[in-house]
Parts: structure tokens; C-alpha cells; sequence
């Protein structure tokens, strides 16, 4: 029952990365580190549902393997699909977000990096519905960095996923996204909490490519 | 296949179209050694950048090459399926990076699943009247309405003029390939399918051979500060379409001076086609189209002279030959 279990997660994993492949023909750019197989968290924007099989979707098979998306409890335990797709195809790490719940969710996320796991996170703590590219940091990056300093802290820009599928549309719209990833950032010495958040909520807002109106209304 | 047609022209088109394919594919095995050749003297520690994009590059043009190959091989549905495949990418290429806005959600998911599956039925069905004027009356009539009615005003033109575009381009003329074998032409029946091939060639080949010729001698800038091209690349390129247009005239029914007019035609609007895209690319800040087709930029970039090509090849043909 196990191994069939683990076959369909394989399974369902690769409909779901093909599927998404298919649809928006999804790209890495690799800008400011390589792909290679090395413990680290990659923190992204995040405007719809569809952001966390995107960035699983492009990371090579390797990387994909170790890699573990921290994503809410309430949302992936919801219905029993969910509840397999969320821990088993995509191996996340489930946080529970109520306050009245005794397990913090920072020493699931600690224990997560301690077995060697990489992970994906989305540090605005939910979906961005704002004209702004981004929202403030919750403290969770910063916590991260500062209990495992050596662990490689990455930004990655999901790029058209809002244009692909709006909220409240059916229909999603076959464009191209494009995932950049950019340097590594570290908990410096003594740096304070709001400072590190500030930098790291820069270095993933500097990927954002133009957008497309910008360039033209430059040169008129 | 019609059933009914009489077996021995088509034998005849399969053989010439793989003559067609074994032709290239022996340029292609050429190119392939000599980079295996200059790979074989260079020094493998040291990184040889022009080496590795020249081996992608033969690489995309072998599954290009294969592709087509097959497609023209398997006749009408073939072509359809794979020009209806080309037409789909360079569609979300294109409005990747055109203006938009929610407001647009609907009628931009038209562009794609309906306007595009609608135009290939059209073309299939061998229906002209049609399919010229399902994207330039229909579409672009009713697609603005949709848009306008969720009421978002912000870049309205913008917006559905590039939408418009889009279909024009990727769309519109690219199904104009495919319908090249829909043309009726008198003692011609059951060949059309080397039309297809023939415009591809002579507006590729002529492409290449205006790159090769425009670095070698190439000294008067058509377009200073948006494009390398020179009028002596292009006279060149255009001179060898025509030659090839000529060898090639055996699979036309347009005769050997006809063969060499449409081949010059077809491989000069490609040509400044070229321009134009090159236009667009630099108005909206990227080097290529996407990234789908490796060491090549995307389908837009492959097809960018085929796709301005296409439509006048087209009319030219019902114009001149069909009857």
C-alpha cells in the first residue's frame, strides 16, 4: 500500500510538472547562482496558487528531489486530495498557523533544513494582491538565516504567473513565466532583523524583469 | 489520403519530398562534420563559445529538419498539425510581451482556443473564404468588444491593437503555409504539399546565405542602429533564392522563370520581414522571442521571414497558377 502510495505521488508529481511545462513553458533563469545540488532555501513573490508547482516544476531532477515547500497546513489538509498531493507529490513541509497550536512552525522548518532538506519559501506569508511587486517580509527568512547562517538564502522571481491565471478568471492563458534565480544572501553579523528583511525583499524585487510598456514609453 | 486519387502521383510527391529531406539532411551531416572536425583540432580544455552555440544551433536545425521532414511525409494533416503546433507558440510568444490587462483575460484565452483551433479547422476544410477573414474581419471586430466590455480603459488601444497583431502575425499568416496545399492547380493535383517545402527552403536558405554573405562583404546598412543587415547581403541573398528557386523549380508547377520570380519575391519580403520583427524586439527591450527552441530564441525568431513571406506566396500562387 506504501509502494503503490509512493507510486502515484511519482506519478501525479511528473502529470503535474508536465502539465505546467505544457502550459506556460516554464524557464529557469539560473542569473546569479548555478543549479547544482547544495542545501539552500529559496524564498519567492507570491501572486496565485499556481507559484509553488512553478518553481518546483523548473528546478532540475536533483534539486527537485530535496527540495521541500513550506507551505500552510489549513490549505494543503483541507480535503483528502489536497492532503496528498500536498505532503506526498510535493513533500511539504506543513505549517500550522493558528496561534493556539503548541508546535511553532519555525522548529518544524529547523528540523526540515536539519535532515538536509532545501526549501521553498514565499516570505510575504500569503498571496500578493496589491499593485506593489511585493509585501513586507514576515520574520520567518530572517529566523532561518539567523539559526543556520552557512545555508545559502536565494531569491527567485516568478515572473507572468498573475497575467496567467488572475484571480477569479477559469480560463488560465498559455504565456511564457520565467523563474529567475539570483545570488545567495546571508544573516549578516549583527544585522537586525528589518535591515536583513529589507536587503533580502530588494534582491528578489531587482530580478523583476521590465515590464513590457516600460521599455517603449522610455524611448517615446 | 482521398482515396480516389490515383496511386502514382503520390508516390511520386513521397519520393520527391524525400529526396527534398535526404538533401538537407546531407547539408546538415556536413555542417555536423565540420564542427565535429573544428572540435576534434580545438583544444578540449579551453571553452569555445562560437563552437557551442554552432553545434545547438545544428543540433535545433536537425530536429527542425526531422520534424518537417515527417510532417510533409504524412501529407495535409501532417503540415496542419505542425504549423497549428508553430502557430500556438509563437502566439504566446508574441503576447508574452504585448500589453495587457485582466480586462483581456477573455478575450485573449479566445486568441488561443478558439480563434487559432478555428482558422487551422478553416484551412483544413479548405475553406478561403474563411480563413482570410476569420482574424481580420471576425476576430478583430468582435475581440475588442469582449475586452471593452468589462470596462477597463487604461491603454484600451494599446491593448487590443497588439492583441490584433498577435493574431495577425502568428496566426493568420503562418496558417497561410499550411493552405499552400489547398490551392487547386491544374495537373498539380496531389503535389501541393512540395509547395510547402519549396517556399520554406528558398526563404531559408536565402536567410542563411544573406547572413554568410552580409558578414563577408556586406558594407550598406538598410537599417543603421536597429539591424546588421546590408543591401549587399540581401542582393546576395535574394540572387542565391532565385538560383535555388530555379534548381527547385521541378517540384512547382510555376515553370523555371516562374519558379525563380516567386522564389526571389517570397525571399525578399521574408527578408525585410526580418526587419521588422527586429523592430518590435528592440522596441519591447529583448534580444529573442522566448527561449523554445535552444541556440535558436524562439519560434517567432525561426519563422519571423517565413511568416511575412507566407501570405503573398499564397495569393501569388491562386493569383498566377490555381484554376
Amino acid at each position: 500500500m506504501k509502494f503503490l502510495r509512493s507510486l502515484a505521488a511519482s506519478f501525479t508529481g511528473h502529470t503535474i510538472r508536465l502539465f505546467v511545462r505544457f502550459l506556460t513553458a516554464v524557464r529557469a533563469d539560473w542569473k546569479g547562482i548555478e543549479p547544482i545540488p547544495k542545501q539552500r532555501v529559496y524564498f519567492a513573490n507570491h501572486t496565485s496558487n499556481g507559484d509553488m508547482p512553478m518553481i518546483w516544476a523548473v528546478l532540475p531532477p536533483t534539486l527537485r528531489r530535496s527540495v521541500r515547500p513550506v507551505a500552510a497546513a489549513d490549505y494543503w489538509l483541507k480535503n483528502p486530495i489536497r492532503a496528498f498531493v500536498g505532503p506526498e507529490v510535493f513533500n511539504c513541509v506543513l505549517v500550522d498557523r493558528r496561534p493556539e497550536v503548541k508546535d511553532k512552525p519555525m522548529d518544524k522548518i529547523v528540523a526540515a533544513l536539519d535532515e538536509g532538506a532545501s526549501l521553498i519559501i514565499f516570505p510575504e506569508g500569503g498571496r500578493n494582491m496589491t499593485e506593489d511587486p511585493l509585501l513586507p517580509f514576515k520574520a520567518g527568512l530572517y529566523n532561518m538565516g539567523l539559526a543556520r547562517p552557512e545555508i545559502d538564502l536565494v531569491p527567485a522571481w516568478i515572473a507572468n504567473l498573475n497575467t496567467i491565471m488572475p484571480k477569479g478568471e477559469v480560463i488560465p492563458l498559455p504565456l511564457i513565466c520565467t523563474v529567475t534565480f539570483g545570488a545567495p544572501i546571508h544573516v549578516q553579523d549583527g544585522e537586525s532583523k528589518d535591515a536583513f528583511l529589507a536587503r533580502a525583499s530588494k534582491s528578489l524585487a531587482d530580478l523583476r524583469p521590465d515590464a513590457p510598456d516600460t521599455a517603449s514609453e522610455v524611448i517615446a | 489520403m482521398n482515396p480516389t486519387m490515383p496511386e502514382l502521383p503520390m508516390d511520386a510527391t513521397t519520393a520527391d519530398i524525400l529526396l527534398l529531406v535526404l538533401g538537407a539532411c546531407g547539408i546538415m551531416l556536413g555542417l555536423t562534420l565540420l564542427g565535429e572536425f573544428v572540435r576534434m583540432r580545438s583544444d578540449p580544455r579551453t571553452p569555445n563559445p562560437v563552437l557551442e552555440t554552432y553545434t545547438t544551433r545544428v543540433n535545433s536545425w536537425w530536429a527542425i529538419i526531422i520534424l518537417v521532414g515527417l510532417a510533409l511525409i504524412s501529407g495535409r494533416v501532417g503540415v496542419i498539425i505542425l504549423f497549428m503546433f508553430a502557430s500556438f507558440s509563437a502566439l504566446r510568444e508574441f503576447l508574452t510581451l504585448t500589453a495587457k490587462a485582466q480586462a483581456d483575460h477573455l478575450s485573449l484565452a479566445l486568441a488561443f482556443f478558439a480563434v487559432l483551433p478555428l482558422q487551422y479547422f478553416f484551412v483544413w476544410m479548405n475553406w478561403p473564404e474563411l480563413f482570410t477573414l476569420l482574424i481580420p474581419v471576425y476576430a478583430f471586430l468582435l475581440l475588442p468588444i469582449v475586452s471593452a466590455m468589462r470596462g477597463n480603459t487604461k491603454r484600451y488601444l494599446i491593448r487590443v491593437a497588439e492583441t490584433q497583431w498577435a493574431l495577425m502575425i502568428s496566426v493568420y499568416c503562418l496558417s497561410h503555409v499550411p493552405a499552400l496545399m489547398m490551392v487547386p492547380i491544374e495537373g498539380f493535383t496531389g503535389r501541393s504539399v512540395l509547395l510547402v517545402a519549396f517556399l520554406v527552403m528558398v526563404v531559408q536558405l536565402g536567410d542563411l546565405l544573406e547572413y554568410f554573405f552580409g558578414r563577408r562583404i556586406g558594407k550598406t546598412k538598410v537599417a543603421p542602429g536597429l539591424s546588421p543587415k546590408t543591401w549587399e547581403g540581401i542582393a546576395c541573398g535574394v540572387g542565391c533564392s532565385i538560383l535555388i528557386g530555379g534548381l527547385l523549380s521541378w517540384i512547382t508547377p510555376f515553370g523555371l522563370i516562374g519558379a525563380m520570380a516567386m522564389a526571389g519575391i517570397a525571399s525578399l519580403v521574408g527578408m525585410f520581414g526580418n526587419l521588422v520583427f527586429a523592430a518590435i524586439k528592440r522596441d519591447r527591450g529583448v534580444k529573442d522571442w522566448s527561449h523554445l527552441i535552444p541556440g535558436q530564441g524562439g519560434f517567432v525568431d525561426q519563422l519571423d521571414s517565413v511568416i511575412f513571406a507566407a501570405p503573398i506566396f499564397y495569393h501569388l500562387t491562386v493569383w498566377g497558377w490555381s484554376g
